[in-house]
Formats: structure tokens, C-alpha cells, sequence
């Protein structure tokens, strides 16, 4: 069987690794294969004296004390030289300990600096040392009401290098897990539901876990994304009629290299305990999958141009029920001219715990061009004041050039994505086949 | 004579599996409708031609399970064993540990080179115990990246390994809308490479054999398991026991060998269909170009009214084209015993231009694919580049174009 390491950088990174594990645990026993990273002790040694401290060995951390003061020039330049032979040794350590080594998964922020600029120099680092092994990364993404003013050019540094160097980012961003968080509360709180949510079956809860409450306010929301990695790997870790591994979400979502940020949206977020689910319940499912409320990134999929979609179920649903499924949402999507049956499927018969079956939806969706052009703009609107530049020109190894090439990148990638939109509602032509002499 | 069958990928060792119950199941069944010497007759030529028999009695599969990764092929194992009836042989698995990736192209250059040795070795020793060896029977889909690339690349070890024995590859067509986003270009890369390297190309569409489970056997939840275990039933009408053409006392040896004088006379067509009664009905044959409408639909009717094969219908010459004889063209099989639980079957395996509307389709929507150069730097990365994906789609152009021109 395949194996995955899992990376965490920075605190964002490090609190949702955390999640992530105590949901693995419950759904295996197995211990697997982490890194964790951060530049400021808090989140790692907490992690460390809490419950979860025998699932990571600590040789498995990298820990520094000064953090990066939300830079990405110190995350990426400073303590990216200053660890890196470290890092690649617990890497290569990590890699030893996997029969067979798949895929690395990136968790972290791209707003701050350790996240965003560590995080972002690992993946030269992996690429360069294990160029066979698939780099998912999970990038949070900054709300427009972030705290952090420089979050900007945070992010759109580090994006120029998930252009480069991962295979497939999953962007999302804290306002859509938010939003997710209210809308299950108020279903929970109003006693629509009643008594008649399953326990264990909230996506954002934690019950049966080690960490027993919600200490703190970002663990609902973190456990949401905890929840996407583990049905990522469900298929590659369980049977199932259609076996779908990692590497096939890359070959199958991934048209052209740079088009390789998918958004992903989740269903159920909670289960009744009705324990007959008539087909009806079943197609909702898939419904609520391509709804908005269920994405984990503010985006509008159903008015933009789908380039492939992946449906990921799990549990007890046939290929009969999923072919239906997409027989009657086809027709309210539109997908690109050479790829109108863009659709990759698999099957898995374990369900998550609490649940009876479950769909993860992975789209690569012109619908994130919104996003990156909201970020390219705060972003300009810092650079032309120059705010806060001197922060990070300071830095050893840092020009304006780095600024300039990053626009350059992300600007690129958008018109990518305006060309694709370009043929959106032209009409499907079969090009002139090859003719043979008879 | 023994039929050595080679199970490759997900789908090929699912489908395998269901085959190899299939028959043991109908030779062991009470309901033969006939002798008990005759009953006796068939179980021996069945378990002569695909199992080989263990010193506790339990029959040992004659198959090669191959796989990328090793979860499908423990679940079939472990299946087998469980029903006490039968059982794959231990050696006879090859399993790495990593997919590949729904990529023809990591299937046939990475994975086929790299496993050449071990694969053909596993082979060889399966075809040393048969007694006199036949051929090949290879399961596979073309939409994902075992089957279809490590397939491809397996088939043409066989050409040239055993290059006197005759090789039947069992082909599942994808359903039209989607399995796989890339399974158009794994398609023709499979069946351009095939075409090339094997004698016969069974083919059945996912999607067909979905309406026979919908409208005919009215599964409400159809799985796969569903869909396998029709085409193992289909599959099995066609290579269970039936009389040679001398005798009626005597079984067919050679029924691969047979199959293929009969029903490949030019190496142009290979394409093979089949289609079973009863399963069939007359929504089905809407498919079907007008010749073969009268004819099933005569199928049908001797069915229905017990009469005795009436071969007339079928020697019509209209049916066939011009450079071939009805009287070549045509033949009947037969067998007094009846076929899995069904007192009357017919099966009916045909080469026409039946298949050529869905390749068409699939060459389109691979070529319109390809216009745009999607997902071909998945394939260039592992050595498969743009002009042979050209020389696939000129191979199946002239396929198409020959098949049209009959």
C-alpha cells in the first residue's frame, strides 16, 4: 500500500495537521508518516504535551523560537538556508520508514511567513530530492478581513512557487469554512434537527477524539479541513469497486501543468440518524455537493467553465446511483469544449466514521480566477505605496525583482484562465478528423 | 485443450474472478438437463480448459493475476478461497505496490519494461502445467492504465514469445461518460496497440451491458459486481463445452483456435461482439444496423417457440459481405446441456459494424482532446509522444474506414 507523508508548517499548518491526525486515528490504528515545522515553539509544543503527543515521534519536528514575524522573506530566505539540510534529513528519514512513498501533503497558511515562506521553500526541496513523489499542498488562503496586512504579499510570493513546484493545490479560504461553521450551528441550535443528528457525524466536531473540546476558535473550521484530506486518501487506503490512488487525481484533473489549483467541496457536514436512506437522501448528496454552500473557497463553479471534475464517494453507493447523479447535473454545468465528459469517479465502500456514505468533489474550475485577481489587487495596492516593502528588501537574497516576477507569474496564470473562459458559451465543433486513402 | 487467461488491472481481475466462478459454478450446477454421462463429459472439458487440479481436489484456476497496486487483486484471492469451490494458484500473482495513475503511458513504459522478467516468468510457468496449450485469453479495460498500457505491453511480450499461440483479449469499453477524463486517449492508444499484436478483440461496452442489468434483469441498484457478473455469464456461454464439428459425441478441443478461423478471416477485422439470449430483447437491437435486426429478432422467435436451430435464416448471403461465403461465414455450436440455470441460450459472437458507431465516437472525442493538447504532458512525461499518438489515431482511422467500406 501507498504512503503519504504529511508535512505541517507554521501554525495554521500545525493546528490543522493536528486535527487531521485525530481523525486518522479513529479511522485507522495505524501511525503514519508526519513532519512538523514551525518557527515559534507555541503550537508544536502544545501538540507535543497534549493528548495526541504519542502519535509524533520528536524526531519528526523542526522547531525554531523567533517565528517569522509574518515575512515570507524570513520564512522562505532566512530559515529556509538555515534548515534546509535539517529538513531534508527528516525527509529522507520519513521516506525510509514508507514501503512505498506516494505523496507529500502540505499543510499550510499563505498569509504569514513561516507557512507561507517555509512552506513554500520545502517544495523546491522535495521536488529536487524526491521528484517522483506527488506534492498536494493545502493552501489557506487570506479572507479580505485578515489581520495581517502584509498577508498580501505573502500570498502572492508564495503563489509564484505553487506555480512552479506542486503538482495540485487545494485552495481554501477561512471565510467559506466560517460560513460552513454558522450554517451548522444554526441548524444544530435551532432545533430544526433535534436529537436527530448522529453523534460523531458534525464534520467540524471532534467527539470520540483525544482533544476533548473545542479550545480553541479555529478548531471547528480546521476539522473541516482535516476531514477533505482524510477522504482524499480514502480510496487509496480502503477497497473499493473503482479504486481511485493520488496520483490518478493529478493525471486526471490536471490538463495542462500550471492549471492545477482544484476547488473542493464536501458533503455530507452531518448526518441524521435516520438509518433508511432512500435514494432520494442519496441524490441530495450530490446536489449539495455542487452547491455553494458546501465549498471550502468562495467561488462560483456553476457560472464558470469546469476543465475536469472528480467525484470521490464513499460508502454504500453504486455506480448506477452515481451515473444518475451525473446524468441530472450535467446539463446545469458547463465544461470545456474538449473535455464535455471531463468526469473522474471512484468508489469506496468505508464510509467515514459516523456516516453512511460521503462525496468529496474536486473541480478544476476557471471560478478561482476571482480569487487570485482579488489577491493580485491588494496585493498592488500595497506594492504601489510601497508599504511595508523595506521589511523584506532587508532580507538577504530578497530584490524587488522577486516582487515583480511574482505579479509576472500570478498575472500569467490568470490569463490562463481568461483564455479558457474566452470559449466558454461558443459552441461545440468536431474538428476535421485525419482522412486515410483507402 | 487449456486456455490460459491473464487477469490485468482493477477491472480485469474483478471481471476474472466472476468468469472463473461463473463456469465452475455452471459445470457443478444440478440443472445440466441432460445425461449424467454427458453431464460428466462437460465438467471435464470445462475443468481441462481453465483449471488445473490440486492433490486436495479443489481446482486451481489456469489465470495470471497482474496488478499495480495489491488491493484488488488480495480481495479476488481471498474471494475464491472463500467459496471452497475453487481457488487461484499462489504463485500466480504479480502485485507492485503503486498504481499507475490511470496513465497508458506509465502502464506500457514504465511498468512494462520494468516488470517484463517477472510477468512473463509467472506466464510461462502457467502455460508449462497445461497439457496442450491453446491460448491466451486477456481481461483488461482500455479506460485507466494497467490494463490498458501494461495490457497492451504484455500482449505484444505474447506475439513475440509465443508467437504460435493465439491470444484473445477480452476488452470492457468504458462507459460514454466518464470513468476516467483521459480514458478517450487511453482507448485508442490501447486498441491502435492491439490491433497490431492480437489475433481477437472481444469487446464489451460498460454501458450496454448497464441497459441489459436495467431493463432486462431490472437490478434497481446496479453495481459492478452486477455488470460483472453479466459479461462472466455472456463470456461463459461462449467457452463452456460444445460439440465439434464432426460428432456430437465429441467436445470441441480448440476453442479459442476455432473462434478465431471462424470469426477473424482477415486480419483487417478483429473487432468481436456478443450478444446473448436470453438477456437481449428487441430495445437493444436498436443499435444494431438493419441486417442484423431480422436476424436476432429470428434468434428470438426459435427461442420462444422451441424449435429445433433452424440455421436457414443466417445463410442469407445479403448479410455478409461479398468476398466472404455464407457457408464459411456462419457457424452453429451446439450442446445438449443447458447454460447456467437457463433451459435454452443462445449466444451469438459476431464481427461487424456493429462496434464501428462507438469507436468513431471515441476517436472524435480523443482527436478533439488531443486539437487542444490537454493532458498530453501527462503522457510525454513517461515516453509517449505526440506522434504516437498520431500513429494511433491513423491506425483506427483506416480500422473505421475498412469496417464502413464492407
Amino acid at each position: 500500500m501507498t504512503q503519504s507523508v504529511v508535512v505541517q508548517v507554521g501554525q495554521c499548518g500545525n493546528q490543522i495537521g493536528c486535527c487531521f491526525w485525530d481523525l486518522a486515528l479513529r479511522e485507522h490504528a495505524a501511525v503514519n508518516q508526519a513532519v512538523l515545522i514551525d518557527m515559534e515553539e507555541g503550537v508544536v509544543n502544545e501538540i507535543l504535551q497534549g493528548p495526541l503527543r504519542d502519535v509524533f515521534d520528536t524526531k519528526q519536528l523542526i522547531t525554531d523560537i523567533s517565528g517569522s514575524g509574518n515575512n515570507w522573506a524570513v520564512g522562505h530566505k532566512v530559515f529556509g538556508s538555515l534548515y534546509q539540510d535539517q529538513i531534508l534529513e527528516k525527509f529522507r528519514k520519513s521516506a525510509e520508514h514508507c514501503d512505498c512513498l506516494q505523496c507529500f501533503f502540505i499543510i499550510h497558511s499563505m498569509g504569514g511567513g513561516t507557512g507561507s515562506g517555509l512552506g513554500t521553500f520545502l517544495l523546491k526541496v522535495l521536488e529536487d530530492e524526491f521528484p517522483e513523489v506527488y506534492r498536494f499542498v493545502t493552501s489557506i488562503y487570506p479572507s479580505g478581513e485578515d489581520d495581517v496586512i502584509t498577508s498580501p504579499y505573502n500570498s502572492i510570493l508564495a503563489m509564484k512557487e505553487l506555480n512552479e513546484h506542486a503538482d495540485c493545490v487545494l485552495p481554501i479560504d477561512n471565510q467559506s469554512l466560517f460560513d460552513i461553521i454558522s450554517k451548522i450551528d444554526l441548524m444544530v441550535n435551532s432545533g430544526k434537527l433535534g436529537t436527530t443528528v448522529k453523534p460523531k457525524s458534525l464534520v467540524t466536531s471532534s467527539s470520540g477524539a483525544l482533544k476533548k473540546q473545542h479550545k480553541k476558535p479555529f478548531d471547528a473550521m480546521n476539522n473541516i479541513v482535516a476531514n477533505l484530506l482524510l477522504n482524499l486518501t480514502s480510496s487509496a487506503r480502503f477497497e473499493g469497486s473503482l479504486n481511485m490512488d493520488l496520483n490518478e487525481i493529478s493525471m486526471n484533473l490536471v490538463p495542462f501543468p500550471q492549471l492545477h489549483y482544484l476547488v473542493s467541496s464536501l458533503t455530507p457536514l452531518y448526518t441524521l440518524t435516520d438509518v433508511n436512506i432512500p435514494p432520494r437522501r442519496l441524490d441530495q448528496m450530490f446536489s449539495d455537493a455542487f452547491s455553494k454552500d458546501h465549498q471550502l473557497l468562495r467561488a462560483d463553479p456553476k457560472h464558470s467553465l469546469y476543465l475536469a471534475c472528480a467525484l470521490m464517494v464513499r460508502g454504500n453507493v453504486q455506480i448506477s446511483d452515481l451515473r444518475r447523479n451525473i446524468e441530472r447535473l450535467k446539463p446545469s454545468l458547463q465544461f470545456v469544449s474538449w473535455n464535455q465528459e471531463g468526469w473522474k469517479t471512484s468508489l469506496c465502500s468505508v464510509p467515514p466514521v459516523g456516516h453512511s456514505h460521503s462525496l468529496l468533489a474536486l473541480a478544476n474550475n476557471t471560478c478561482v480566477k476571482p480569487t487570485f485577481m482579488e489577491l493580485k489587487e491588494r496585493f498592488m495596492r500595497l506594492y504601489k505605496k510601497k508599504a511595508h516593502l523595506h521589511h523584506y528588501l532587508q532580507v538577504e537574497g530578497m530584490e524587488e525583482s522577486c516582487f515583480t516576477e511574482a505579479v509576472s507569474s500570478l498575472s500569467a496564470l490568470i490569463q490562463e484562465y481568461d483564455q479558457l473562459d474566452a470559449t466558454k458559451n461558443m459552441p461545440v465543433q468536431d474538428l476535421p478528423r485525419l482522412s486515410i486513402a483507402m | 485443450m487449456s486456455i490460459v487467461t491473464v487477469q490485468l488491472g482493477q477491472c480485469g481481475n474483478q471481471i476474472g474472478f466472476e468468469v472463473f466462478d461463473a463456469l465452475l459454478s455452471d459445470s457443478h450446477s444440478s440443472q445440466g438437463l441432460c445425461s449424467m454421462r454427458e453431464n460428466e463429459a462437460y465438467q471435464a472439458s470445462c475443468k481441462e480448459r481453465f483449471f488445473s487440479e490440486e492433490e486436495n481436489g479443489v481446482p486451481i484456476a489456469r489465470a495470471v493475476l497482474v496488478d499495480m497496486e495489491p488491493k484488488v487483486i488480495n480481495q479476488m484471492l481471498s474471494k475464491a478461497a472463500q467459496s471452497g469451490q475453487w481457488k487461484y494458484g499462489q504463485h500466480a500473482c504479480f502485485c507492485q505496490k503503486q498504481g499507475s495513475g490511470n496513465n497508458w503511458a506509465y502502464g506500457y513504459s514504465v511498468h512494462g519494461p520494468r516488470h517484463e522478467e517477472s510477468i512473463m516468468n509467472i506466464i510461462r510457468k502457467e502455460v508449462e502445467k497445461c497439457d496442450s496449450f491453446s491460448g491466451f485469453f486477456i481481461i483488461m479495460s482500455m479506460a485507466g492504465g494497467t490494463g490498458s498500457g501494461l495490457g497492451a505491453f504484455v500482449t505484444q511480450n505474447l506475439e513475440d514469445q509465443y508467437s504460435n499461440s493465439l491470444k484473445m483479449n477480452q476488452i470492457i469499453w468504458p462507459y460514454g461518460t466518464g470513468e476516467v477524463i483521459v480514458q478517450n486517449y487511453n482507448s485508442i492508444l490501447t486498441l491502435s496497440h492491439l490491433y497490431r499484436s492480437s489475433d481477437a478483440l472481444l469487446l464489451h461496452e460498460n454501458d450496454a451491458i448497464h441497459k441489459i442489468c436495467a431493463k432486462l434483469m431490472n437490478i434497481k441498484q446496479i453495481s459492478f459486481s452486477d455488470i460483472n457478473q453479466v459479461l462472466a455469464h455472456q463470456l461463459g456461454s461462449v467457452f463452456q463445452p460444445t460439440y465439434s464439428a464432426e460428432s456430437s459425441f465429441h467436445y470441441r478441443r480448440n476453442p479459442l483456435g476455432d473462434l478465431m478461423e471462424h470469426l477473424v478471416p482477415h486480419p483487417e477485422f478483429k473487432m468481436l461482439s456478443v450478444r446473448n439470449i436470453p438477456h437481449m430483447s428487441e430495445n437493444s437491437l436498436a443499435y444494431t444496423t438493419f441486417t442484423w435486426a431480422g436476424l436476432l429478432k429470428h434468434l428470438r422467435q426459435m427461442l420462444i417457440s422451441n424449435a429445433k436451430m433452424e440455421e436457414e435464416g443466417f445463410k442469407d448471403p445479403a448479410l455478409y459481405t461479398s468476398w466472404l461465403k455464407p457457408v464459411n461465414a456462419f457457424n452453429v455450436w451446439k450442446t445438449q446441456r443447458a447454460f447456467s440455470k437457463y433451459e435454452k441460450s443462445a449466444v451469438l459472437v459476431s464481427n461487424s459494424q456493429f462496434l464501428v458507431k462507438p469507436l468513431d465516437m471515441i476517436v472524435g472525442k480523443a482527436w478533439n482532446m488531443f486539437a487542444s493538447k490537454a493532458y498530453i504532458h501527462q503522457y510525454t512525461k513517461f515516453g509517449i509522444e505526440e506522434e504516437d499518438f498520431l500513429d494511433s489515431f491513423t491506425s483506427l482511422e483506416q480500422v473505421v474506414a475498412s469496417y464502413c467500406n464492407l
